[in-house]
């Protein structure tokens, strides 16, 4: 696809109209844990406790009666405390978890990059990891073999792609998955706490690709503790709070209300 | 920068909208396949990545078991199997298909816990490629097999040509059994273990170093109600005894096999959504 079709479904750049339309949608969306009372992995302990009726469980709601709707086109940044369900939603969106109940839309292609380094392999090759994660994300092996030389150069490592990965850097690993994870513009990019890897350079690499994307009228939900940078590139954000939405709106709003709310919290830099 | 199209509403995930299980893992699957392939080609590869022989690990492997139970069995307790070498081998090469691709399932969907958790993926690509894998390793190993086969003079025959029927029905068995074994492995840590023993006794209750000709009567029609049985026999009527297997034979491999597959697709399919929970 090196030509632009022009279809009824192919959104370019042209923000305020794509912004109307929404690029996912969560209508009451809850997500349990259940964890039990005392953790019972044996078979025998399972058949005892059952006959017993002991088995208890404690239910942990991660998310509940989540409402949110995220527009085309935007960058959504998601704040809140550890555990307040920031990884979760992101993973209602990625597919990954089955929301418990409720109806969660994603209207287009979501691309996770919840923590890099997911998939690699040691033993393989730079090349053959890159091939394998691709795979992973949904892409066909035609489109990596398209996008590869990219990948890898934009990942900078093209002196190292023939060697084991056990010899790569965090840093390298990192930028690696960046690169194929941000190969293709999904429709949806879902960032989790991404950008903290790599070095300085790398990471305004990151925000310059991010950028170009959102032109392209990508929309990229983004959950972060870097509250700066959340400020600097979001449009719109949500504060999470013990899985629930404590409030939603334009991004400087939510994130001065949170700041404000948590002042303990050290802004880290971006 | 290519210039690109986003299809918004092209691909639209409805988490309300979605196929019965049954068919939903069936169709990501399809939509997955490559995964399916560089899944295969990640095991095959990585198996024995660090060693000196590598791949030809893979042959040589069962070359080496067999060396060994023939010296014990042909030269110790003088069974009187014809070619006892390629009885052995060829009987060894169906049974490690089943128990390490069953084996494999189980382990790569616990031990991929954590990729679960991180990206879609179609649970059922586990077990799928640990059968994909195994059909690699013995589809390779056929090419000793058939090596000693003109070494021992014993000719090879036209039948070679049914293989892939018994080698298709050992694949459905194994997958349901894989897909079985794995759901039970995801709820319950000591499935694996418990597994591994089972295996054991179940290779002793298999003719696979010896033959079922050396049973009493009661024992072997006993033994009839082991699937393995039939597996096994379809398998060796065709690169050991070199004829097309027996129909009644067959029938019944076929029959288990597609039994199990269903009783597998339809366990793991129901309880696929949970996984991501659970591990």
């Amino acid at each position: 696809m090196t030509s632009l079709t022009v279809s009824e479904t192919a959104t370019r750049v042209d923000l305020t109209a794509a912004a109307a339309l929404p690029a996912a949608r969560l209508e009451r969306v809850c997500v349990r844990y259940r964890v039990p009372r005392e953790p019972v992995s044996g078979l025998k302990e399972f058949a005892v406790r059952w006959a017993h009726r002991r088995l208890a469980h404690v239910d942990f709601w991660a998310l509940r009666d989540v409402d949110l709707e995220i527009g085309r086109g935007e960058i959504f940044g998601v704040v809140g405390r550890n555990g307040a369900g920031k990884t979760t939603l992101l993973r209602v969106l990625a597919r990954v978890l089955h929301p418990t109940s409720g109806r969660v839309q994603v209207f287009g292609r979501a691309a996770p990059l919840l923590e890099l380094g997911g998939g690699f392999h040691p033993e393989l090759t730079g090349r053959e990891n890159v091939y394998l994660y691709a795979s992973l994300l949904g892409l066909e092996r035609r489109d990596t073999q398209r996008r590869f030389s990219s990948m890898v150069e934009f990942a900078e490592l093209a002196d190292f792609i023939d060697s084991p990965l056990r010899i790569y850097s965090t840093g390298m690993i990192a930028r690696l998955g960046f690169a194929v994870a941000t190969s293709r513009p999904s429709e949806v990019l879902l960032i989790d706490e991404a950008l903290t890897v790599g070095d300085e350079r790398f990471q305004h690499k990151c925000l310059a690709r991010m950028d170009e994307y959102r032109r392209l009228g990508c929309t990229i939900v983004f959950v972060t503790h870097a509250l700066s940078t959340a400020r600097q590139i979001c449009d719109r954000a949500a504060w999470l709070e013990a899985g629930t939405v404590r409030r939603v709106g334009p991004a400087t709003e939510v994130i001065d209300a949170y700041a404000r709310w948590q002042p303990t919290t050290t802004e880290e830099k971006a | 920068m290519e210039s690109v199209d986003l299809m918004w509403g092209r691909e639209v995930y409805d988490s309300a909208r979605q196929p019965p299980p049954l068919a939903d893992e069936f169709l990501s699957l399809l939509r997955y396949r490559d995964l399916v392939a560089q899944w295969i080609a990640r095991s095959v590869k990585t198996r024995y990545k660090r060693s000196l022989l590598g791949v030809a690990w893979t042959m040589v492997n069962p070359l080496l078991t067999m060396a060994v139970l023939t010296v014990v069995f042909s030269r110790l307790f003088r069974t009187p199997v014809r070619d006892y070498p390629l009885y052995v081998l060829s009987g060894l090469l169906l049974w490690n298909f089943v128990a390490q691709s069953t084996t494999a399932a189980m382990g790569e969907l616990v031990w991929s816990g954590g990729l679960l958790g991180r990206a879609f993926v179609p649970k059922a690509v586990f077990a799928v490629s640990a059968v994909g894998t195994g059909l690699v390793n013995l589809i390779l190993a056929l090419i000793p097999y058939a090596v000693i086969s003109l070494l021992l003079g014993v000719e090879i025959t036209s039948a070679w040509l049914l293989l892939p029927l018994p080698i298709l029905i050992a694949a459905a068995f194994a997958l349901g059994l894989g897909l079985l074994v794995s759901t039970a492995a995801v709820y319950f840590a000591d499935v694996m273990p418990t597994y591994d023993v089972l295996l054991m006794a179940w290779l002793y209750l298999t003719p696979v170093i010896y033959s079922m000709e050396l049973l009493p009567p009661g024992v072997r029609t006993l033994l009839q109600i082991n699937p393995m049985v039939h597996l096994i026999g379809a398998f060796r009527s065709v690169i050991y005894e070199g004829q097309p297997p027996e129909g009644g034979t067959l029938l019944m491999a076929g029959f288990t096999a597609l039994g199990m597959l269903a009783l597998g697709w339809w366990t793991f399919t129901r309880k696929a959504r949970d996984f991501a929970y659970r591990l």
